[in-house]
């Protein structure tokens, strides 16, 4: 099976300064694939300065990879010619996670809807173009009537962030990257556009990356989950048993410090062991050995490789150093796809 | 014992070219001694408004039109701008929304936090000031070589820290902190509030958290306000306002947050929120609410009335019961 889109060990290092002496490491070996069998909903997680963003940039060909490579259903995306770009352009769709910035504020709202259709020559008639674009608005639970004609201006956050929902859904496309698409609107709101993008998934078969600092709603709408830490991948597998019972202590340490809104599920007391804030620390061993509780003397010299701790997890970390270790292209393993 | 803070009958309208909008309309509020009170309402609902109506910093078109709001029973809306500017920091000291992003970037953190103290009629000294700006930045728990240093050179949450350090750098009795934590990481989130939850115990603040995060409030207040369209439809500790919501829009506003228990289970309110321009008849939230009768929709806005202890709610289904 040839995976739709896949990350092979990729890396992404971002240099300034003068002559480009001053990196950062942003995405550091990181694998992933998006299958095209059965659509899956992925979390990437992490906190700011973790690579998730760029991870989606990577994903949607903004970036080139510093190494590694980005296969595009087998084929190396960056060597694709013009016409596989275009294809790739329509497949692979993005939301963003401001839905005030997406819009000229000059034009009316149809005109993001307009144009994708013109550009991909999705229709031959103007009637046809309007029942798209209505049925696209239909879609994500938006009345035509009471959107199109109007200015970016006259809705509200969480209707204009399900019209870029609808704009991605016209172009029919087989994968989504979402980077945090609700983390500006409103919680009443949260919960409407993440059942759209749900039915995306169910109804229409489109897959989700869904990039996100939220473990609250990653676990509440995904399958697979990929908690990443400083460019590095600290945690994947199934979303359930991650953060109803996380093994990687990062991963602890966020899911600690989710707030349920629930009084009675109290934040716990386990957060206070960790040390700092995240200081960008260069280590030889494993990032997040500074601040770690558990860190040995191993996790200062060597970064872990990642452990398959059971048949849906794997976790970088020597406390699972007793488990098989998993070649980082090899953590489709534990996705289920 | 009487309330450290209240807000009576508080109306503050913003008088645009097209008519009055009621962003905060007819709101009583009150905060007891050393309660940490959350005011929870969706983006426009009024309660920036709220905040800056108690800190008395309405600005035109903003006008306060009615109401008191009573600190340590004095009116500080009858107050001349003198005396409101005296006020401010020394007994009641605001946290805005993005502070973080509000320090001065050419100043160093200890001007910064100096700036508030000097600006009073007692004198310091220099190494006074010094004594207390370390201090401060002790107490919300960081480096007191922090003080030295320019904005930039600081994280998110250590710029939120400083902040705080400037809030209760003259002592006050009100912090209100307007969503001090957005735009942080959960885990610095989570850190930023166990220093506010001590600094509040320790120096016996009351305060009131403004936000749309539920999450935070559940973890972080006593009692729980909540805002709809410039109205405060519902009031009570947080358990009761969690586990038994009176209000509909408050029963639908908890039954869209995630939890732990249920996974994949998705609601959202249905309907937009009105514009206050143009308010609807009745009950504003009518035109959303399932269980909306004829009398929501014709009669007077409803009132908060106090249906158990310590809950309020202003709608409809429970006139009967007072």
């Amino acid at each position: 099976m040839t995976a739709l889109l896949e990350l092979r060990e990729v890396t992404k290092i971002y240099s300034g300064g003068v002559f480009r002496r001053r990196t950062t490491v942003a995405l550091d070996r990181v694998s992933l694939s998006i299958g095209t069998e059965k659509p899956t909903i992925t979390a990437i997680a992490g906190e700011s300065g973790s690579g998730k963003t760029t991870m989606g940039m990577l994903f949607l060909g903004f970036l080139p990879p510093t190494s590694g490579e980005i296969l595009y259903k087998g084929k190396d995306l960056w060597a694709a010619s013009k016409e596989e770009w275009r294809v790739f352009r329509r497949e692979v769709q993005a939301i963003f996670q401001d839905p005030f910035e997406v819009y000229n504020p000059f034009y009316k709202v149809d005109h993001v809807l307009t144009m994708p259709i013109v550009r991909f020559h999705l229709a031959n008639s103007r009637q046809g173009q309007q029942e798209m674009i209505e049925k696209a608005l239909i879609d994500v639970g938006l009345r035509p009537e009471e959107t199109l004609g109007r200015y970016p201006h006259q809705l509200s956050g969480g209707q204009r962030q399900r019209i870029t929902v609808a704009r991605a859904l016209l172009l029919q496309p087989k994968l989504i990257i979402a980077d945090e698409p609700v983390s500006m609107v409103d919680a009443s709101l949260r919960a409407t556009i993440l059942q759209s993008l749900r039915k995306l998934n169910q109804e229409l078969g489109i897959s989700i990356l869904y990039i996100t600092h939220d473990l609250a709603t990653a676990y509440h709408i995904c399958e697979n989950i990929m908690v990443l830490y400083q460019g590095s991948v600290a945690e994947a597998g199934d979303v359930e048993t991650v953060i109803k019972n996380p093994q990687h202590p990062y991963t602890r340490l966020l899911v600690g410090s989710i707030a349920w809104p629930d009084p009675r599920h109290k934040w716990g007391q386990e957060v206070a062991e960790y040390r700092g804030e995240t200081l960008t620390q260069k280590t030889a061993g494993c990032k997040f050995a500074p601040r770690c509780p558990r860190a040995k003397p191993i996790c200062r010299e060597s970064p872990p490789p990642l452990y398959q701790t059971n048949h849906t997890r794997a976790a970088a970390c020597y406390l699972y150093e007793d488990n098989p270790i998993l070649a980082g292209h090899e953590i489709g393993r534990v996705l289920s796809q | 014992m009487d309330p450290i803070l209240s807000a009576r009958d508080l109306s503050v309208y913003y008088y645009t070219e097209r008519g009055p909008v009621k962003a905060v309309d007819h709101v009583s509020l009150d905060l007891q001694q050393s309660m940490r009170l959350g005011l929870v309402g969706e983006s426009g609902c009024g309660k920036s408004t709220l905040a800056m109506a108690l800190m008395r910093l309405i600005r035109p078109p903003g006008r306060i039109v009615h109401g008191e709001v009573l600190l340590d029973g004095v009116d500080l809306v009858k107050l001349s701008a003198e005396e409101v500017r005296r006020t401010r920091l020394s007994k009641i000291a605001l946290i805005p929304q993005g502070a973080m992003n509000s320090l001065n970037p050419v100043m160093r953190v200890r001007e910064q936090i100096a700036d508030g103290i000097v600006d009073r009629d007692e004198l310091f000294s220099i190494a006074e000031i010094e004594a207390r700006v370390t201090e401060l930045l002790e107490s919300v728990e960081l480096d007191p070589r922090v003080a030295g240093m320019y904005p930039h050179e600081l994280s998110g949450g250590m710029k939120q820290r400083v902040c705080m350090a400037i809030a209760i750098s003259m002592r006050p009795k009100v912090i209100i902190a307007d969503e001090p934590t957005s735009a942080l990481d959960v885990v610095v989130q989570r850190q930023v509030m166990d220093t506010v939850r001590r600094l509040q115990e320790e120096l016996g603040l009351s305060i009131i958290l403004i936000g749309h995060d539920m999450g935070l409030m559940a973890q972080s207040v006593d009692f729980l306000a909540v805002m709809y369209a410039g109205r405060l439809v519902e009031i009570g500790s947080v358990e009761d306002i969690f586990l038994q919501p009176l209000h509909p829009y408050t029963q639908l506003l908890i039954s869209t947050l995630p939890t732990l228990e249920v996974r994949g289970v998705f609601r959202g309110i249905p309907g937009i929120t009105p514009t206050l321009l143009n308010a609807p008849e009745g009950c504003l939230f009518h035109p959303r609410c399932l269980k909306a009768t004829d009398a929501c929709r014709s009669e007077e806005t409803p009132v908060l009335k106090e249906v158990s202890f310590s809950h309020c709610v202003s709608c409809y289904l429970y006139e009967d019961n007072k």
